[in-house]
């Protein structure tokens, strides 16, 4: 599984790294997500496709409390990180974040020097001792990101004069200073060009060598380039997860062949 | 909707007119095989050469069918990016019109032949045989196309399975050239042309047999495993090197 070929794309059991089990959301009175069960594999790539609102990317959203944030939003169930429950009254959702990074649909650099902008998360959870350490871990990330080459030379330019592709890129880069263990992106390539989603689409590949990584996305094609699993979600169930090359040649569930094939579901 | 497709249409309407389009060409496509078979059996058993003639012309338009399918899928997977079954259904298209355009080729074949045979004297039975045996191709083809329209797996593998009638009908036949040569050495070159005429339909029924697995595959998403019947070994007992040229 560690190539983006087809044929190459085994589908050797990895490492569970999420484990979410009979998980309900509600939006006060609306059932979002019912009884989802899903497991998602280390140094993997799991695709969430699905309608708008079939409830993708509020599922993603449970995996790090980003739904903590909305006051009337209420989640059931357990979601296990490594095993440990992360909606436990100890877990500091703020840590949690750190280990869970996310990257979103569209480009959100702060309003500061690209340098600042990746040091910004070691710098709150004083990753660094020094300036020296701090570099080291900007440069890292940049590198990881693939924007170092670009970048270098204007480290203390402002993030939101970079290109798209690149302010994206930065806010990958960004999300992966904080050594985080699993990523999510909800819609990362959207606001987009092509040549930009596609280097995106490179770094989500080599970062499943060292993360875990979660994308929503409505371009089906990218799910299928991106991802080894796939999990289809509609009117909130989770349809059909399976590897992803069965997803899209022969799905169990006429819901997913519906789907995936551009037809009305 | 058309029995032709799915349940359900796409979101996109000009996708399902395109494949709808695609299909439609194989479908006449199968027709004017199914008629070439036919036609160049007639043609032999009354060595008729006008109707012999007739095959060999109609093949361009067989021929001309096939790029415009090949074209056409290539569109469609290029522009629609097809997957799951819309994709098997564009790669089974692909593939029956390419076996289709190999039966053709083997109907004009023996149109071909026809007018050589004209010059010489019928063998008893021989003539016959030939049209009983490419009736069989002809009606395997057409269930093949019926369970192809119909995405009748069941129809498909009865196609699959009645080869093997085709391969003993051969057989059959190999053996009793065998016999008219053996008696009369005159018979010689008339049974060569007979029997590459005979050889000729066992391809067709091979290759109507690999469209049957084609639509088993459409239907169920896998190629059926290889558990039918196989012909006798009569061809290779005394003419081994009479065998197929790498078809």
């Amino acid at each position: 599984m560690d190539d983006q070929r087809l044929t190459e794309r085994s589908v050797d059991q990895k490492e569970i790294k999420i484990s979410a089990k009979n998980v309900q959301v509600y939006y006060g009175e609306t059932h979002a997500i019912k009884d989802v069960d899903v497991e998602i594999e280390d140094n993997t790539v799991t695709a969430f496709i699905g309608p708008s609102g079939c409830g993708k990317s509020t599922f993603l959203r449970c995996l790090n409390r980003m739904n903590d944030t909305i006051d009337i939003a209420r989640v059931e169930g357990t979601i296990l990180l490594d095993g440990e429950d992360i909606y436990d009254k100890r877990v500091d959702p703020v840590q949690l974040r750190a280990k869970v990074g996310m990257v979103f649909q569209k480009p959100n650099p702060f309003p500061k020097s690209i340098y600042d902008n990746v040091a910004y998360g070691p710098r709150i959870h004083g990753m660094a001792k020094n300036r020296a350490e701090l570099d080291e871990i900007v440069e890292k990330s940049l590198r990881r990101a693939a924007l170092w080459d670009e970048a270098k030379d204007r480290l203390q330019a402002p993030g939101t004069g970079l290109s798209g592709g690149q302010q994206q890129r930065l806010c990958i880069a960004r999300a992966v200073a904080t050594e985080p263990e699993v990523l999510l992106m909800d819609e990362p390539c959207s606001a987009l060009d092509p040549i930009a989603t596609g280097q995106v689409e490179e770094l989500i590949d080599e970062l499943r060598t060292n993360y875990s990584v979660v994308i929503v996305t409505h371009s089906m094609q990218q799910a299928a380039r991106v991802s080894q699993k796939t999990a289809f979600f509609h009117l909130g169930n989770l349809v059909e997860f399976d590897e992803t090359g069965k997803i899209f040649t022969n799905p169990e569930d006429s819901r997913t062949e519906s789907y995936i094939s551009g037809r009305i579901g | 909707m058309s029995p032709m497709y799915s349940d359900q249409e796409h979101i996109v309407s000009a996708y399902d007119r395109d494949l709808e389009a695609i299909q439609a060409l194989v479908m006449r496509m199968g027709g004017l095989v199914e008629a070439a078979i036919l036609d160049s059996a007639r043609a032999l058993e009354t060595r008729d050469v006008e109707l012999a003639e007739k095959v060999r012309a109609g093949d361009r338009t067989v021929d001309e069918l096939e790029v415009q399918i090949n074209e056409e899928c290539a569109r469609t997977i290029a522009i629609r990016g097809p997957v799951s079954q819309d994709l098997r259904v564009l790669l089974t298209v692909f593939r029956l019109s390419g076996s289709l355009e190999r039966v053709g080729d083997y109907a004009k074949n023996m149109a071909k032949r026809t007018s050589v045979l004209v010059e010489m004297r019928p063998l008893p039975g021989a003539d016959s045989a030939l049209r009983r045996m490419a009736r069989e191709v002809q009606l395997m083809l057409k269930d093949t196309l019926d369970a192809y329209v119909r995405r009748d797996a069941e129809l498909a593998e009865d196609v699959r399975q009645r080869d093997h009638d085709v391969d003993q009908m051969y057989n059959a036949i190999f053996r009793e050239f065998l016999t008219f040569m053996m008696e009369d050495p005159r018979n010689i070159t008339g049974c060569m042309h007979l029997h590459f005429i005979a050889k000729n339909i066992e391809r067709m029924g091979d290759l109507v047999t690999n469209m049957a697995e084609q639509v088993i595959y459409l239907v169920t998403a896998k190629m059926p495993d290889d558990s039918r019947p196989k012909g006798d070994e009569t061809p290779y007992m005394r003419a081994e090197a009479s065998d197929d040229k790498g078809e």
